[in-house]
Parts: structure tokens; sequence; C-alpha cells
């Protein structure tokens, strides 16, 4: 029954974006169409496409999980989020608009002209954003099987894979933008109405509901989830926040999926406009997500939330319930990841089911679905401009060829983008790649924040500079993932479970000694045009 | 028909009065706005992770002061994203009185 009503539900919702991707499609015959929608989408649109975009399957539902189990710990993930949004309004979003073109390579090599930073902001952006997509992938099949047992999970990701293909393929950012902002849409109404139906539940009373809150059983222990340290504690708990907050707050700055919005306003003006609509909407969102989080843990209770326990709280349990220790270890022992914190996904569909019964709950689970779907085509759209655009067009090409050609190219890399990821997501789809995002987050602060924030600003930045940053940047992030908790469990020679904190310092003193010991008198000298367009809006693309 | 602006010309103008005071007043927000939000944003995961007790103190209500704090980040991110809109509608003039200036330049240059 939930089944059928999921289903229709996301059908509905197929049907609209396909109707939007077929009116799309007569306006995606230019490269400026395809890649930045003419740059004729409005600041409001544009702050909801923002929101929809960067508001993942993974923040909606991991997010009032981790609240839901964890309380504040959480909601500190969302904090950072959000002012990580004050560096994007500050420093990036208007120069971007003012000084590119359609990549984040287009606005570095402004400046750095020659082939190798080109070619390394273009690795850059394809690692941080593949990365990214295999992980929302993945997220597929953990969702199906979490809110539709029945389907499997191999037909969901190749379904998922074929639509956001065709949304980017046919309608390119115009029908994606609209994916977008329609998404966000059904999110923030779904995520409002279920605060409302808590709320309700207490009477209207935020008091209660944080009483409440503040003395929920958490694995038969009275826990109070408005207090710290129920996720990060014990000695490396304070090092484990500041390196994962660090690598939030500066993450979102070079992210090149959300940069690359900024390039379908017509304006500085308008990207301005769309980083202010995008702050309130993505502010909203996560206080909401936070509340719905204490509400799953006040409504529904951990004994539905968690039908299996987290690693560290399985412990807990065996310490007090000595006698079902062997049959939840081989419960443990069956799943192949480290800490099957998918199960905490479930806290916002229960949440649901609990307060408006299965109507609710398949309206919850398909704009599950349809985040997911969104997000994947931005993605497949931001991996398709750094092949298409900057390795074939401007560093195989030349800069020559058709636009024929450059759509064409552009369509194809997408098809290609888009079945690698498919690809990804089915090999990889029994293993947690909870690890996935914050590597994307660290690679993108630690290798591109340091290299647009040095672009802009200082005039003794160079093309060594930023090669040696983008590549230090991005190796230390693999590397200490690779040697972190997440990958190696209790034998991890890197202790933290972000790099951040280590590789951002790393990308940006690579980046300044680069630049120190190689001078570059054409890039000193193109730092004049770089400030006066990135500031004034001259010679901005139209 | 405009021309396109000659490289040479950037030089000109990125040490023009005008545009010197743009960036000086950008710079002017941009660089202590910048340090402030840093700073208040690292205080929280830094308190919290250092002196957990003190920030499980309930302060309104059961509210505790780590949540107290945490919520105060939406507002803080909130009154700068305002404050910066504000400045921002003057870094706007300027820069349209700079673009139009060239503009008129670079048609002059033509005719």
């Amino acid at each position: 029954m939930r089944t059928q009503q999921t289903l229709v539900m996301f059908a509905i919702f197929v049907a609209i974006t396909l109707v939007v991707t077929y009116w799309a499609s007569g306006q995606s015959t230019t490269s400026r169409g395809f890649y930045a929608a003419h740059r004729k989408i409005g600041g409001l649109q544009n702050g909801w496409a923002i929101a929809g975009e960067y508001v993942s399957a993974a923040t909606f539902l991991g997010i009032t999980g981790l609240v839901a189990f964890y309380g504040f710990d959480g909601f500190m993930y969302s904090v950072g989020w959000l002012v990580g949004y004050l560096a994007v309004l500050f420093w990036i979003a208007e120069p971007l608009r003012n000084a590119g073109k359609y990549t984040l390579a287009d606005l570095v090599s402004l400046r750095l002209r020659g082939r190798g930073v080109r070619a390394t902001v273009a690795l850059s952006t394809l690692a941080v954003t593949l990365i990214y997509l295999v992980a929302q992938m993945v997220g597929v099949s953990a969702l199906v099987n979490l809110l539709l047992p029945r389907l499997g999970d191999v037909v969901p990701i190749v379904f998922v894979g074929a639509l956001m293909l065709v949304y980017v393929i046919f309608g390119g950012m115009l029908a994606t933008t609209w994916v977008q902002i329609i998404k966000a849409m059904l999110l923030l109404v779904s995520t409002l109405g279920l605060c409302l139906l808590i709320l309700v539940k207490f009477h209207f009373s935020i008091g209660a509901f944080l009483s409440a809150a503040s003395n929920v059983s958490v694995a038969g222990k009275a826990t109070n989830l408005l207090q710290p340290g129920l996720l990060f504690h014990g000695p490396l708990g304070a090092w484990n926040l500041i390196s994962l907050g660090l690598a939030l707050v500066l993450g979102t700055a070079g992210l090149p999926h959300i940069l690359m919005r900024f390039f379908t306003v017509p304006s500085a003006q308008a990207a301005r406009t769309s980083v202010a609509w995008a702050m309130v909407l993505i502010g909203v969102f996560y206080l909401a997500t936070s509340f719905m989080g204490l509400g799953a843990a006040t409504l529904v209770g951990e004994e539905h939330i968690g039908p299996r326990l987290y690693a560290g709280q399985a412990i807990e349990y065996i310490a007090h319930h000595p006698d079902q220790a062997q049959q939840l270890n081989k419960q443990l022992a069956r799943q192949d990841y480290i800490v099957p914190k998918e199960d905490s996904n479930l806290a916002a569909p229960l949440l649901a089911a609990k307060l408006g019964g299965s109507l609710l709950t398949a309206f919850v689970a398909a704009v599950a679905f349809a985040t997911i779907l969104a997000v994947v085509a931005g993605l497949t759209i931001t991996a398709s401009s750094a092949v298409a655009h900057d390795f074939w067009f401007s560093l195989i090409r030349n800069g020559r060829g058709s636009e024929t050609e450059h759509l064409f190219v552009a369509r194809s890399t997408a098809a290609v983008v888009g079945a690698l990821a498919i690809a990804l997501a089915l090999a990889l789809r029994t293993y947690n790649v909870a690890f996935l995002v914050g590597l994307a987050f660290a690679v993108a602060a630690s290798a591109n924040v340091p290299v647009i924030v040095l672009a802009l600003m200082w005039r003794r930045f160079s093309r060594t500079g930023a090669i040696a940053g983008m590549l230090c940047g991005l190796l230390s992030s693999f590397a200490l993932i690779a040697l972190s908790p997440l990958a190696m469990g209790d034998r991890a020679i890197f202790p933290l479970e972000n790099p951040g904190i280590v590789s951002i310092p790393i990308g940006l003193i690579a980046a300044i000694a680069g630049s120190l010991l190689f001078r570059d008198r054409e890039a000193e000298q193109s730092f004049d045009q770089l400030q006066v367009r990135a500031s004034t809006g001259l010679g901005a693309e139209v | 028909m405009i021309r396109p602006i000659e490289p040479g010309r950037w030089r000109e103008l990125a040490a023009e009065p005008q545009f010197r005071a743009l960036q000086r007043s950008r710079r002017r927000f941009v660089l202590p706005a910048t340090l402030f939000f840093v700073a208040y944003y690292l205080a929280l995961p830094i308190s919290v992770g250092f002196f957990p007790e003190t920030m499980s103190r309930p302060v309104a209500g059961p509210l505790t002061l780590a949540y107290c704090f945490g919520l105060s980040q939406f507002a803080m991110a909130w009154i700068l994203l305002a404050l910066y809109l504000r400045r921002a509608r003057h870094f706007d003039v300027a820069a349209a009185q700079i673009r139009e200036q060239e503009t008129q330049e670079l048609t002059r240059l033509v005719t």
C-alpha cells in the first residue's frame, strides 16, 4: 500500500519534471543555454535552485536521523552548512558571476593562463563532483532498502540514473534548475508540515517539546538530546568537531555544483540576491530538520528508529543486556559496513508515519527520491561541464570547434558520467559510503577554496602556486581519509574522521609556497584585469 | 558597437582612484565580517568540544547553552547577510559608475 502510494506520488513528480524538461529542451541548443540557461534565471529562482541543489537526501534524512539519535551534535552539522554560505556571499558569488563563464576553471584561467592550471582545476572539479555523485547514487539503494524494500536495489539505481540523464541531456541547465526549484518547494512543504504536526502533538508548547527532548530514552538510558557530546566525545571528540566544522564552513564555497549556479543569473546583483534567498531557505530548512529530529526522538522512540543499533550504542546495549550479546554481535557481523548509520535515516519517514499515517509517509518518501534525483542531475551537468568545456573544448580543441560539436560533447560526457555513476553506485551499494560526502567537502575546502580566494585577492599568486595548492589539497584529503578511522577502523593511522584541520592548511600553504618560489609575471599583470572585472562587472559574460 | 577593453587598459582602470575607493570600501566590510563569522563559528565546536560541562548547562528552560549558541549562529548568519545586502547597494552604485564611464569611453573611441 505504502509502496504504491510512494510510487504514485513520485510518478507525479517525474511527470511534471519531464514536462519541464520537454519545454527546456527547445532552449538548450547552444552551450550558453546548456551550461548556463542563457543566464536568464532570476535571483529568487536561483536562490530556490541553490537550496534545492544543496539540501541532499543525506541532509534531509541524515540530519533528521543524527539529531534524533545524537541531538545537539547532529545539529552541529547544519550550523556549519548554513554559516558556510557567508563565505560564498562575501567572497565568491559576485566575482564568480562577473569574471567567470561556465566553469570554475574559466575563472581561474582568466588570470593563470596555461593548460596545466585549467587541467588541474577541471580535475579537482571532477573529483569533488564525482565523489558527491557516487555518494548520492549509493544513497538511492540505501533509501530504497529502507522505504520500499520490495523493489530491490538494482532497478531503482538504474532508473534514477537514467531519469537524471534525461533531464540533463535534453533539458540542460534550464531543466536542471527547475527540477531543483520544484524539489526544494516540495521539501520545504513536507518539512514545515511535519514540524507543524509535531507542534500540534505538543499543543503548540515549545517548552513541553523541549522538556520532552531533554529526557529521551536512548539504549535504555535517559538522555538529554539538547546537551552536547553524544556523538563527539572522548579525547579526540573536540578535534573531530573542529576539523569537521572547518571543512563544512569552508567547503561550501568550493563545491563546483553550487558555484556553477552563479553562471545562470544575469548579473552580480542577481547572484547576490540568490545567495540571500538560499540562506533564508536553507536556514529555515535546517531549523526544521533539527526540530523534526527531536520530534522523531520524542514521538517515535529509539526502538523504532534504529532497529539495528549503532556500533557505539550496541556496546553500551550489550553491557546492559548481556544475554542478548551473542545475537546482536551476529547481527552486526552480518553487515559489511563499519557503522550501520543508514538506520538513522528512517527517522523522518517514521515520524511522518506516526503523525500522518501512510499517505504522509509516502509523500515524505517520494520527496526523498525527488531530492536525490534533483541533486544528481545538478552534479552530472557540473561534471560534464568540466570534461566537455574544460578538457575537450579548451584543452584538446584549443577553444576551436563548432557549437554543435561543443553541445554534442557536453551531452555525451553527461551520458558517460551518468553511466559511470550508475556503475559505481551498483558496485558500492552494499558499502557504507558516509565518508564520501565528508571527503567531497574536505577536497572542496582544501583544493578549491584556497585557489579561488588567492586568485581573486593576491597579485603574487602564480600558476605553480595554483597547481601545487590544488594537487596538495586534493591528495592530502584523499590520503588522510584513507588513513582515518572511517576507512581503517580501530587501526587508523590518522585519528580524525575529517581531514579538514590538516588538509586545508596543506592546500593553502602549498599554494602560497608555490607562488613565492616561482614568480609568474604574466599572472601578476592579469591580476588587474581579474580584479576590475570581478569587482565592477566590466567585460562580464552576458 | 563597443570595442572590447584592451589588455593595457585594465591596468589603468585598476589604478583609478574611483576603483581603489570601491575596493577599499568593499574590503573594509568583507575582511572584518569574515574574521568575525569564522571566529564566532569556530567558537562553537571549540567551546562544545573543550568545555562540555559548561555548555550543557540549561539556560532557557531546558535549552542548553550549547543549543542557544548553535541557534544564535543562525541569527548571526542572517544579520551579517542583511548588513551585507544593505552595504552592497553602495558597491553597486560605484561599480555602475565605473562601468558607465568606461563604456562611454569605448564608444567615443569607436566613433
